[in-house]
């Protein structure tokens, strides 16, 4: 079963963090992401996301395209980075995310992908 | 090359697979190095056979050649492990030359089954074992089974290569397992078998139709081992299963990819051989051979596979069958679906009533199917109000997007109705 991680981080979290503790999760991380991509569990590596404010949101409406710059929500949380599990189930997906750093300083939120595979009823 | 050479090469070479592996790890032993040249001389042969002609002995070819890549390859890793520990050379010389298909030791019809023993060792996690299963028995290659499993090539290669080393770590033998623990074993071998199996049908059309080859992939090998082991009655039970599930696949999804439930399947389109062949099997597997979990699931998606229009299935017959099922092997899902027979037989009062001692089962409590079927009880029972909640309750906790499909149309279905 595949599951997302996101990470949800307060913008400016990272620079918020003392100097010991922004290396120290620079390596876990780093470290965290090699282990379970050895295991088979993690798919394709984590991918950080830059600040919401530099991305861009598309509305298409009667056809019409409005492309506006952000969103700039300053003080809430905001995705921060994700990644990919496949694992035998969500207990075992909770269960490697602990080990992610960012669940220390942050919240790691843990959600399945929906399947195109079904069993008829 | 034409298109049907290189199909005829395919399949000679995944029946080959196993036997050539299975020569190359009795006389080397080193399953980890013979895996990886064995894929190597499969991925050779597969590209020079359809233009130049499979040779007089493809067996033996396979064999001369991925013996050559694992001479290669101990030798570099004997030196290696000379540079690193100037240690003595571990291997007699002569077990270092690659030898000619002339001493090609008789071929062990056990080999298979040893291998499939092998992959399927408790001791490794589920994905690596179907992983495992499917390019070393099935011969497929890493590519192929990223493919089937939606899952890039670098996260299958791992998962192979880890399952490895745990063979080799756990020093897990290349032989069949000794009696006490055989049956044991056997069933992990069937259930990954089965898992293969349900990985390919549960895909339904559209982006996903590279995995419905896992099904054919696993009927393939499932007939390998009855073929080995015809004695077996749960052998013959899953082969079965599997033909007569696999019977229905043309009529259980409409071509946008939206599930038809069993009772409103265009029987017409199932595949009658396969059913055929499957109430064949499990008809001889009943008479004779002591009962099994797979005997009787096969046995009553044979009843279905009889019944021409739905109107005809011998429920009664099915409820029987679920009461000896849920003897032999109990658990909550054969509990919900003796509860849908129940209420064909008896009515759906007395199927709900069943299904209240699973409220407080931990394995099922909240998994949509348990939603699910008490919401088509309650629409049986006339009380569209709690059915159409129990539909909407199952759409939410399904990870399915072509169930959440189905059960949103029939909550729909019950709101368009209402007065």
């Amino acid at each position: 079963m595949k599951y997302v991680a996101m990470v949800y981080a307060n913008p400016g979290a990272f620079e918020a963090l003392s100097e010991t503790d922004r290396n120290a999760m620079m390596s876990e991380a780093d470290e965290y992401l090699k282990t379970f991509t050895d295991s088979g569990e993690l798919l394709g590596g984590g991918y950080a996301l830059a600040d919401a404010s530099t991305g861009k949101t598309v509305r298409v409406r009667n056809g019409v395209p409005a492309v506006t710059d952000g969103p700039y929500a300053e003080s809430k949380e905001q995705l921060a980075g994700f990644y990919l599990l496949d694992t035998e189930s969500l207990e075992r997906a909770t269960e490697i995310v602990t080990n992610d750093p960012a669940a220390r300083f942050w919240a790691v939120e843990v959600r399945p992908v929906m399947d195109e595979a079904g069993t008829e009823m | 090359m034409t298109a049907q050479a290189g199909a005829r090469v395919e399949d000679l070479l995944r029946q080959l697979a196993p036997q050539v592996l299975g020569t190359l790890v009795r006389r080397y032993g080193r399953f980890d190095l013979a895996e990886d040249a064995v894929q190597e001389a499969l991925l050779a042969a597969a590209l020079q056979w359809p233009e130049q002609g499979v040779p007089e002995n493809p067996r033996g070819w396979l064999i001369t050649v991925a013996s050559r890549r694992l001479t290669d390859e101990l030798r570099s890793d004997q030196a290696r492990r000379r540079r690193e520990e100037t240690a003595a050379a571990q291997l007699p010389i002569d077990e270092l030359l690659a030898p000619g298909p002339a001493d090609e030791l008789p071929q062990q019809e056990d080999d298979t089954l040893a291998l499939l023993f092998l992959c399927a060792h408790p001791a490794l996690t589920p994905a690596s074992q179907l992983a495992l299963t499917l390019r070393a028995v099935g011969g497929l290659t890493t590519a192929e089974i990223a493919r089937a499993f939606l899952v890039p090539e670098a996260t299958i290669a791992q998962r192979i290569s880890r399952a490895k080393q745990s063979i080799k770590e756990s020093g897990i033998p290349f032989s069949l397992p000794p009696d006490p623990e055989r049956a044991e074993r056997l069933r992990v071998v069937l259930h990954v078998l089965y898992l293969i199996f349900n990985e390919g049908y549960t895909a339904t059309s559209g982006p996903d139709l590279q995995r419905s080859e896992l099904t054919a992939e696993a009927i393939r090998l499932t007939r390998e081992v009855r073929r080995l082991l015809p004695e077996d009655g749960e052998v013959a039970g899953l082969l079965a299963l599997m033909l007569l599930t696999d019977a229905r696949r043309p009529a259980r999804a409409r071509a946008d990819g939206s599930l038809v439930p069993l009772a409103e399947q265009d029987r017409r389109l199932w595949k009658r051989p396969c059913i055929d062949e499957g109430v064949a099997l499990v008809t001889e597997a009943l008479t004779d051979k002591p009962l099994g979990p797979y005997q009787l699931q096969a046995a009553i998606a044979a009843v279905h596979g009889e019944a021409a229009p739905a109107e005809d299935t011998d429920w009664p017959q099915i409820v029987a069958l679920y009461e000896l099922l849920e003897r032999v092997s109990p658990n909550p899902m054969v509990t919900l679906n003796h509860a849908v027979a129940v209420a064909m037989v008896q009515g759906p009062e007395a199927a709900l009533e069943r299904l209240s001692t699973l409220d407080d089962d931990a394995r099922v409590a909240t998994h949509h199917r348990l939603d699910a079927v008490r919401a088509h009880l309650l629409e049986m029972a006339g009380d569209r109000a709690a059915a159409r909640a129990g539909y909407l309750a199952a759409a939410r906790s399904t990870t399915s997007l072509p169930e959440r499909r189905y059960l949103e149309g029939r909550a729909a279905l019950l709101r368009d109705d209402e007065p």
